[in-house]
């Protein structure tokens, strides 16, 4: 510590963000969803190996099947998004870095997501 | 950017070679890390042949008889040799741990020891430990309370008394936080496993009146949050303590008063 600070002001730093919490939780709720949510969709895979593409659509025609499979994308690109923001606080430390990366995750994930879910609406009223 | 090699001036070479004594039968090496500040020079890896037979069980009896018979200049911090002061942690055959209390006989082949991983070295086995004693200043360990004092002691039943076990016996010796990755590349602002015990002992203190401020102070995505449960704290405690397990039990607490 090359510092005239005092070691106690560097480690209190800027203080508690008084945040945290949520993200923790949810990556663990995420989490958890992502494990029935993925045993259903390999289901359903497996279920559709070799189909034509008729099939497929006819599957995700459904209401239900569909609903599961948008909530599944969306659990999905959610705890891609915690889990990477994590990854990235803990290695990058330069701020600007760090921002850039942050907000090009977000934006990312978000694209992603969207993308994904819109295909299944598209396919479910028929116009895939 | 978290640093994945050491830098150039903290590469190792090689060091000195010291033989055993003639008519040594149980000869067993010493591989330890040297570095002088002042000489410039690059730290280097000194290897000492002791004779067992004229040795003490512990790591710590050996080191002490390098300083005494061959290398006074070996550097360590050593004070109660039985476990209870934390002075003699080093990073001993890969795993941090405490000299005093590990028995030289228990490490397969040479017994390499290193200071602390991660923490600047002030000389040889001695690692700057002056931001984590700050860190664990910053949580303020010691009882706070409104309640004017009592004329007698402070009241606590035996439950809440067995709420402290295997929390108050922590002595602060540094293994555990010294050995966890996220405290390695977060320092500055993630207090690690030990200051994180500590924290956790006074959240749990049923005398202490500060519990919510205590919450607030942790409530935070570095100083708290960078624990992900990696468990090298657990793992390396040498008194068998789970700092892990104190860190989880906050992180439910805040859960908890979150609603």
């Amino acid at each position: 510590m090359s510092s005239i600070r005092s070691s106690l002001a560097s480690a209190r730093g800027l203080g508690s963000a008084k945040t945290g919490v949520s993200h923790w939780w949810f990556q663990r709720v995420s989490a958890v969803a992502l494990v029935p949510l993925t045993l259903w969709f390999v289901a359903c895979l497996a279920s559709q190996l070799g189909a034509d593409y008729s099939s497929v659509t006819d599957w995700l025609s459904s209401p239900l099947q569909a609903s599961l499979l948008a909530i599944y994308l969306a659990a999905i690109f959610f705890h891609s998004q915690l889990g990477l923001q994590t990854i990235i606080e803990d290695y990058v430390h330069h701020e600007g870095a760090k921002m850039a990366l942050l907000i090009g995750l977000q934006l990312l994930n978000i694209l992603l997501a969207v993308a994904a879910i819109f295909s299944v609406i598209m396919i479910l009223v028929g116009a895939a | 950017m978290a640093e994945f090699r050491l830098p150039k001036n903290s590469r190792i070479s090689k060091g000195k070679k010291f033989e055993a004594p003639k008519g040594a039968k149980n000869v067993k090496t010493f591989r330890i890390y040297r570095w002088e500040p002042e000489s410039g020079e690059n730290p280097r890896v000194d290897s000492f042949a002791i004779d067992l037979d004229k040795c003490g069980p512990m790591v710590l009896d050996a080191v002490i008889k390098i300083k005494n018979e061959i290398d006074p200049t070996l550097t360590f911090r050593r004070s109660c040799r039985e476990g209870i002061c934390g002075s003699c942690a080093f990073n001993i055959d890969g795993k941090n741990t405490l000299a005093c209390t590990t028995r030289i006989t228990d490490i397969d082949g040479d017994v390499r020891i290193y200071p602390l991983p991660h923490m600047p070295v002030v000389k040889d086995l001695v690692p700057d430990l002056t931001h984590f004693y700050a860190q664990l200043e910053s949580i303020e360990p010691w009882i706070k309370t409104d309640t004017p004092a009592p004329t007698r002691e402070r009241l606590q039943t035996p439950e809440d008394r067995a709420k402290l076990d295997g929390l108050y016996e922590c002595i602060l010796c540094a293994c555990c936080s010294t050995s966890c990755p996220s405290y390695w590349w977060n320092p500055e602002r993630y207090l690690g496993p030990a200051v994180l015990l500590q924290a956790y002992r006074w959240i749990v203190d049923s005398r202490d009146e500060a519990t919510g401020d205590r919450l607030d102070d942790l409530e935070d995505p570095f100083k708290l949050y960078r624990c992900h449960t990696i468990m090298n704290c657990t793992n390396t405690c040498p008194k068998g303590l789970n700092p892990a397990k104190a860190i989880q039990e906050t992180k439910k607490l805040l859960l908890e008063r979150r609603g």
